[in-house]
């Protein structure tokens, strides 16, 4: 089959799911969590009171909502004391006897700057590292840059998917998303190596093939090993982000949505951008 | 070049199969109890049990990080005012050293900070009290009532506080005795201290005087001489470290840090139980489906495969408690994201070894070719993904990289997931398949023989 035939159909795909995500990227951010942002988030059972006059308590901190049961509720708020949050329920314990505070969690605005400061440095390093090391395995600078693209790809979806969550759903970024980005640079591009790899090997075995078809070969030998090892990975997440534990069901969505795509663009993308950039080249070579 | 090639290296995989069902079998199951052996390395006794660490996201806890105010402590003493902190937290926090609270500096920038952990405990408010309280050192006298003989020793009483207190001293530091070189402490005491000290040795010539820290005896120095110009040295039989550790303590007390909460985190354990139990019924599931499509798609090949992935399990799960790995909740995430993973090797050497076969190669050249092949594509990946997984666990800690240790834990098992995915994706499985696998179309069943890629 003819895979490199509809190269432009590929890009389009790409396209169509980045744009939107890219939108919402710059036009609603993300929806951080207290990690990076400082503040503080708590949990209360045993509420008798409505949810509304609890919020009311906590004003001076200006508090949000962030789920209620019938006898609970989690709120996020400014950074408050675990000493003033007492104090606070004292004060709430004529109409709620039995309130007591179990999830408890606040950070420092300063801490919280320089998560987002080491996430950028660990972003920066992983992509620098991994250009280099690929440059230097297949010993020419495009299948490293092309690799690294396709990683860019792949981070552009699982970024704008997850700012898409934040602003429908209220899914929060978290340090175990920066976890998961990472983890999926690293998937991207084992995912891509193995396709690259087959290039390099076709390419000592046939020198008379066109790149084109040399790629297309590649791709197609390759295509069967990429789908079966994304679906066991695939699995395995899948069953993790429906039965596992609340701690790590977006975690896992998060790496869900990067194995799919990663498993798309080392073929659809990585490959493509190695025959655009030999034809730039050979463009420049006849000159 | 021998047939016995591939026989010890299944000798050698049986061998670390006992050896992890030993360590991650229960000791007792039901009736039957597995006999222990007797045999230490350092401390890991391999007599017990040994366990599972959990994270404190699993057996709940408390998770505080302090910022130490050091504005009025001087550049050069930071770093050991930092320790001294360290040093006395610790001891308030578990007078005793049993439990496995964790206690750590971490410096950023100007930022001197200490990050406590408080496994399994249920009264945060109360640890935090206690934590948070300033260290107060003070000089005493300690009272004895005489034995009833005079060969008896005498009874200790309690002690009688004096006015000279940790803010009388200046500074503490290890010096070494002119000598005999021998490591001694000395004392400097501020010009508030310094009459008030001279008073204390000359009334208590020959006595004792205990110095407390937060209520606690670190040094009962007996008083040789009357001492005025505020200098003092304790001697004794002070190994270097003891001597250091004196000094770290009497600084605690002088320079006493007020430290402030950047960052707490209370968690029930309750809820760590429940999402451990879900994260195994996944996991479970999960395994389950990896294994149906492995043998549906690769048929006895997947079959032999599943048998390499469950060896995998077994090995990661004993190497995580000999380790030991803390067992976080992302922890458990990148166990079974890696058991998803560790069939990769597998995929690519049998898409390949179906490749030679359409080739028209016979089964066995193309099992060795196979893995032969596949080799290269599967060591060039994995780097990738140890790449990303050393900045993730950020072996050396530098401080412009992560230092949170979810992440941390999640890291360090994506990478030996890799190590021992490979051991059991390529070796394990290809001695397997050298032991059991037969396809049909060959006429005769001999071992194979030739080895000319291991």
């Amino acid at each position: 089959m003819n895979w490199m035939k509809y190269l432009p159909l590929y890009f389009l795909i790409s396209a169509l799911v980045i744009i939107p995500g890219l939108y919402s990227l710059v036009r609603f951010g993300f929806k951080l969590s207290i990690e990076f942002t400082g503040g503080t988030r708590l949990t209360l059972v045993s509420t008798t009171s409505s949810s509304a006059s609890i919020m009311e308590s906590f004003k001076d901190y200006s508090p949000l909502l962030e789920s209620a049961g019938d006898h609970s509720l989690t709120l996020k708020s400014k950074e408050i004391s675990q000493e003033k949050v007492q104090n606070i329920l004292d004060s709430l314990k004529t109409d709620n006897p039995e309130i007591t505070l179990t999830e408890f969690e606040t950070i420092g605005p300063a801490l919280g700057q320089e998560t987002i400061r080491k996430t950028i440095n660990a972003l920066v390093i992983a992509s620098v590292l991994l250009l280099a090391y690929i440059s230097f395995a297949f010993k020419q600078l495009k299948y490293g840059i092309c690799a690294v693209l396709a990683m860019f790809h792949d981070t552009a979806v699982l970024l704008g998917s997850f700012s898409l969550l934040g602003h429908f759903l209220g899914v929060e970024i978290d340090l175990l998303f920066v976890t998961a980005v990472l983890t999926i640079l690293s998937f991207s591009v084992h995912d891509t190596i193995v396709v690259y790899d087959r290039i390099r090997e076709l390419s000592h075995k046939n020198k008379a093939v066109s790149y084109t078809s040399l790629v297309n070969q590649a791709v197609t030998e390759t295509m069967a090993r990429s789908l079966n090892n994304s679906l066991t990975i695939i699995f395995m997440l899948l069953a993790l982000f429906l039965m596992g534990g609340e701690t790590t069901k977006y975690f896992s969505l998060a790496l869900l949505i990067g194995t799919i795509t990663g498993t798309y663009s080392s073929t659809f993308t990585a490959a493509p951008l190695l025959i655009i950039w030999d034809k730039f080249s050979q463009r420049k070579n006849l000159r | 070049m021998s047939i016995s090639k591939p026989l010890k290296v299944s000798l050698l995989i049986l061998f670390l199969t006992i050896i992890s069902l030993y360590i991650v079998l229960p000791a007792k199951i039901g009736n039957f109890s597995i006999p222990r052996l007797n045999y230490q390395i350092g401390n890991l006794d391999f007599g017990k049990e040994i366990e599972l660490k959990q994270g404190l996201d699993i057996k709940g806890g408390l998770q505080v990080i302090l910022m130490a105010d050091m504005k009025d402590i001087p550049d050069v003493d930071k770093a050991s005012a930092l320790e001294a902190l360290k040093t006395n937290i610790g001891r308030r926090i578990d007078p005793l050293g049993v439990s496995e609270s964790g206690l750590k500096t971490a410096v950023s920038g100007n930022d001197y900070r200490l990050i406590i952990e408080l496994p399994g405990e249920t009264d945060p408010q109360e640890a935090l009290k206690r934590i948070g309280r300033i260290a107060k050192m003070e000089f005493a006298l300690p009272q004895f009532t005489p034995g009833k003989t005079a060969t008896d020793a005498a009874e200790f009483a309690g002690f009688i506080s004096t006015d000279l207190t940790g803010d009388d001293l200046k500074s503490a530091s290890v010096t070494f005795e002119s000598q005999d070189r021998s490591p001694a402490v000395s004392l400097i005491f501020k010009d508030s201290g310094r009459d008030k000290f001279a008073k204390l040795t000359k009334e208590n010539l020959g006595k004792p005087i205990t110095i407390l820290l937060d209520g606690v005896e670190i040094s009962s120095p007996v008083v040789q001489s009357e001492i005025i110009d505020g200098q003092a040295q304790i001697t004794g039989k002070f190994t270097t470290e003891e001597a250091k550790a004196l000094s770290v303590q009497l600084n605690a007390g002088a320079l006493p840090v007020p430290v402030s909460i950047i960052s707490q985190k209370n968690i029930p354990a309750t809820l760590g139980a429940d999402s451990i139990q879900k994260s195994l019924t996944a996991g479970s599931i999960g395994l389950f489906m990896v294994i149906f499509f492995m043998i549906a798609y690769y048929g006895k090949m997947g079959f032999i495969a599943s048998l390499g992935l469950i060896l995998y399990g077994l090995y990661t799960l004993a190497l995580y408690k000999l380790i030991p790995v803390v067992l976080s909740l992302p922890g458990i995430a990148g166990f079974l994201l890696s058991v998803g993973m560790a069939v990769d090797s597998n995929i690519l050497v049998f898409e390949r070894y179906q490749e030679e076969i359409r080739a028209g190669r016979d089964w066995r050249v193309a099992l060795e070719l196979a893995f032969g092949r596949a080799w290269d594509s599967i060591k060039d990946a994995n780097t990738a993904t140890i790449i990303t997984g050393l900045i993730l666990l950020n072996p050396l800690d530098w401080p412009f990289l992560n230092t949170s240790g979810s992440v941390k834990g999640f890291a360090l098992t994506l990478i030996l997931g890799i190590f021992i995915s490979l051991f059991t994706g390529i070796i394990v499985t290809r001695n397997l398949l050298r032991l059991f696998f037969r396809e049909r179309t060959s006429k005769n069943s001999e071992l194979i023989t030739n080895n000319s890629s291991t």
